[in-house]
């Protein structure tokens, strides 16, 4: 057996850096059945746990290695409703990957569960008719979903199956929150995650855009006319430093900058509307997936410098390695125990430089992370003309502060049953970053999973958290 | 939804348009604003509700040229339909009963200070307004203000009313009269001017700030201004603000930033729009 995974063809660096193409390019048949073989299809299967939406992964696996790509398809939708999206996004390394009994023994690499499932839903994509009729509406209470990302899909996905009428409310216009405004067309095509919202649409789950909760739509409204509501709303609100020159011109959130690229296709300008700046020198500040997407996406845009700015070291950096490697192939540089102190600008308002100061590790701080502290007269200037600070985000308020009576926590997300997801408010469940803060695709979807088995259990009265005593 | 009911030319470069929709006709109040997109490919812009219908589900919003985004709206025809709508947004506007206010608007900001005129007349104000523009010819909805207030108008050139800028306007009724409170909806810079005038003469002041948004619920940040030292975003903190408080100067450099993009992008449609004529 192979002790390696079947590499997977990737445009190169060279190219790639200049195009919003997508830079991995998929397993041919060959090639996926070629690493299923490399399963042992062992008993325990401690891949499934990793995984957060528990796919029968040893399952759908054996199917592709028979050759049997519907059924090894099926098996793979029957618990996942995004396939396409989590074998692209999802953090396999850390999850059902890093579980995999080929990848303990020594000198051996897991087996490449992300591409086998990136690969089977693509193949089912090219090769299958969806045939599937929407699923009767067999159930008289109605659900509302208010966001369309991950979270709000998996919870609508599921119930429409389960026979529920679903309406999902999106501000947006188009559905997929952070798949499509959050993650580059180089990492997700949006086509992709089309084509799996389309699906979900198809289980007659109805999808409204252009609508604000709160806001177009009363909560009083909402909490009327449907028998559960399940907010997904995602953590929205850029977070900012704060420092000296913030409000520069060419000092963008991440969420500016990718919403203006991703959904608004910015990079195509002046062919589409919305117009981004495109800078020469460009500083990404923090070192998370987000901050990776942007850098490479400036880059895309034709700047010649960019820099990722993080005040702790490569170690403590939260992005995916696969994606830290990616930015390194492609030329993005890294300032390591760096941070910016502040923007400095020219006479009409536009970034011209940052001043940085160099930090040092010393001693471990609240979240358990070594602790940056910044060395004293070590201050240093670079010149840059556009900034991106892609530090994290909190809740969005404008749901939150229209819904009487729901429990945030301490740190303004919604407090919600981790395990169901129910929130103070009768009938109101909750998940994804809007409860815990920035998280993953595949976390979010998890967090809808659970809340649509116990949205069930609530609506068909077998289970009642609110109850009186 | 969505659909153009009534189009009007107000001015040469402002359209009147009534928009179906009946959820933005009856949800939103006085100083609140919609989001727009007009095509697959266009830009999301923020515009204000100037009226609304609620019985009729309709609500009004009038549009400025001012770049290709406009323009394409602008020919727009009724019976026509605006791809996106979303709202309303933002926080309305603090109606209540102050006692005298003095309402300022400029240009296309006349419509955006209608709903709020009315609201306050409704409050028991005594409302006295000051409309300016150009000329004569890009003076709006007069008549709709003369109904609710005393209106003083003024034009760059004098071709009605008063000749000079609004704040000379301010200067003299300030000199006359007592106010409580004052508005002021307009040109960045005429606010930024009428706030001055009004901290002269000890006024508080709201003013209506429109800047470069993209979502308009809060996610994005790109509209944020400094006001009171704090970093605010107008889209979900205001539009409205005391205007003694925001930092007129960056928001101004900020309302730049576009500035050759846009006009590139302009360009770009004026000549295919003149080819094709």
């Amino acid at each position: 057996m192979k002790n390696k995974k079947t590499p997977m063809r990737e445009q190169p660096p060279e190219i790639r850096k200049r195009n919003f193409e997508e830079v991995a390019l998929g397993y041919s048949l060959e090639e996926a059945v070629t690493e299923a073989q490399r399963c042992l299809q062992c008993p325990t299967h401690p891949c499934v746990s990793g995984c957060p939406v528990g796919i029968d992964i040893p399952g759908f696996i054996k199917k592709l290695k028979e050759g049997k790509l519907e059924e090894s398809y099926r098996i793979l939708k029957s618990y996942n409703n995004l396939p396409a999206i989590c074998g692209r996004v999802c953090p396999q390394e850390v999850q059902c990957e890093s579980r995999c009994v080929v990848g303990k023994i020594k000198d051996s690499e897991p087996v490449a569960i992300g591409r086998l499932e990136r690969f089977v839903a693509d193949w089912a994509a090219d090769n299958l008719k969806e045939e599937m009729e929407s699923s009767p509406i067999s159930r008289k209470e109605k659900v509302a979903v208010v966001g369309s990302g991950p979270s709000g899909l998996t919870v609508a996905a599921d119930l429409a199956k389960l026979g529920y009428q679903v309406d999902v409310f999106e501000a947006f216009h188009k559905p997929g929150g952070v798949l499509v405004y959050g993650i580059p067309e180089f990492r997700l095509p949006k086509k992709i995650v089309e084509r799996e919202v389309n699906y979900i649409r198809k289980l007659g789950v109805k999808i409204h855009t252009n609508v604000v909760v709160g806001k177009t739509l009363k909560v009083g409204r909402l909490l009327n006319e449907y028998d559960a509501i399940f907010i997904g709303t995602g953590a929205g609100t850029p977070r900012f430093m704060g420092i000296p020159g913030t409000n520069l011109n060419g000092v963008y959130s991440a969420n500016e900058f990718l919403t203006r690229v991703n959904l608004m296709k910015a990079y195509l300008f002046p062919e589409y509307d919305t117009p981004i700046r495109v800078g020469k020198t460009v500083a990404v500040i923090g070192a998370g997936n987000t901050a990776m997407d942007a850098a490479r996406s400036a880059l895309r845009l034709g700047a010649k410098k960019v820099y990722i700015v993080y005040r702790r070291t490569e170690r403590e950096m939260p992005a995916r390695r696969e994606e830290y490697h990616h930015a390194l192939e492609e030329g993005i540089e890294f300032l390591w125990l760096t941070l910016p102190v502040r923007y400095l600008g020219d006479a009409n308002g536009n970034v011209r430089a940052m001043e940085c100061v160099k930090m040092e590790l010393k001693g471990i701080d609240r979240s358990g992370r070594p602790k940056p502290v910044p060395i004293e007269g070590s201050n240093f200037s670079i010149e840059v003309d556009m900034v991106i600070e892609a530090i994290g985000q909190g809740p969005n308020r404008v749901l939150l502060s229209e819904f009487p009576g729901l429990e945030l926590n301490e740190r303004g997300y919604i407090k919600a049953d981790k395990d169901t997801g129910a929130t103070s408010v009768r009938g109101v469940f909750a998940g994804g970053d809007i409860v815990t803060g920035a998280a993953t695709v595949i976390e979010a979807m998890g967090a809808g999973k659970r809340a649509a088995q116990f949205i069930h259990a609530y609506l068909s009265g077998e289970w009642d958290p609110w109850k009186q005593e | 939804m969505n659909e153009i009911v009534k189009k009007e030319k107000l001015a040469g470069d402002i359209v009147d348009f009534w928009i179906r929709s009946p959820v933005i006709a009856k949800e939103s109040q006085p100083g609140q604003f919609v989001v727009v997109r007009i095509h697959e490919k266009g830009e999301r812009i923020p515009l204000t509700i100037a009226d609304t219908k609620p019985s009729e589900g309709m609500f009004r919003m009038v549009v400025k040229v001012v770049g290709k985004t406009t323009h394409q709206l602008s020919l727009l025809e009724e019976g026509d339909t605006i791809l996106d709508v979303v709202g309303p947004l933002g926080n309305p506007s603090e109606i209540r009963h102050y006692g005298s206010v003095l309402l300022v608007g400029g240009g296309v900001g006349i419509a955006t200070l209608y709903p709020i005129a009315r609201a306050l007349k409704k409050a028991g104000n005594q409302v006295t307004t000051i409309l300016g523009a150009r000329s004569k010819d890009y003076l709006i909805m007069v008549r709709e203000f003369e109904e609710i207030s005393e209106v003083f108008l003024v034009t760059d050139d004098g071709s009605v009313g008063m000749k000079g800028v609004v704040t000379d306007a301010m200067d003299i009724l300030f000199k006359k009269r007592n106010f409580d409170i004052c508005w002021a909806v307009g040109p960045t810079i005429m606010m930024k001017f009428c706030t001055l005038k009004a901290k002269e003469f000890g006024v508080p002041i709201w003013v209506s700030l429109n800047p470069i948004m993209v979502d308009g619920t809060g996610m994005c940040g790109a509209c944020r201004v400094t006001v009171a030292n704090q970093i605010k975003f107008a889209c979900v903190d205001g539009p409205e603000f005391r205007g003694e408080e925001v930092d007129w100067d960056e928001l101004l450099k900020r309302l730049s930033q576009y500035k050759e993009q846009e006009k590139l992008s302009y360009e770009i449609f004026l000549k295919a729009a003149g080819d094709k004529q």
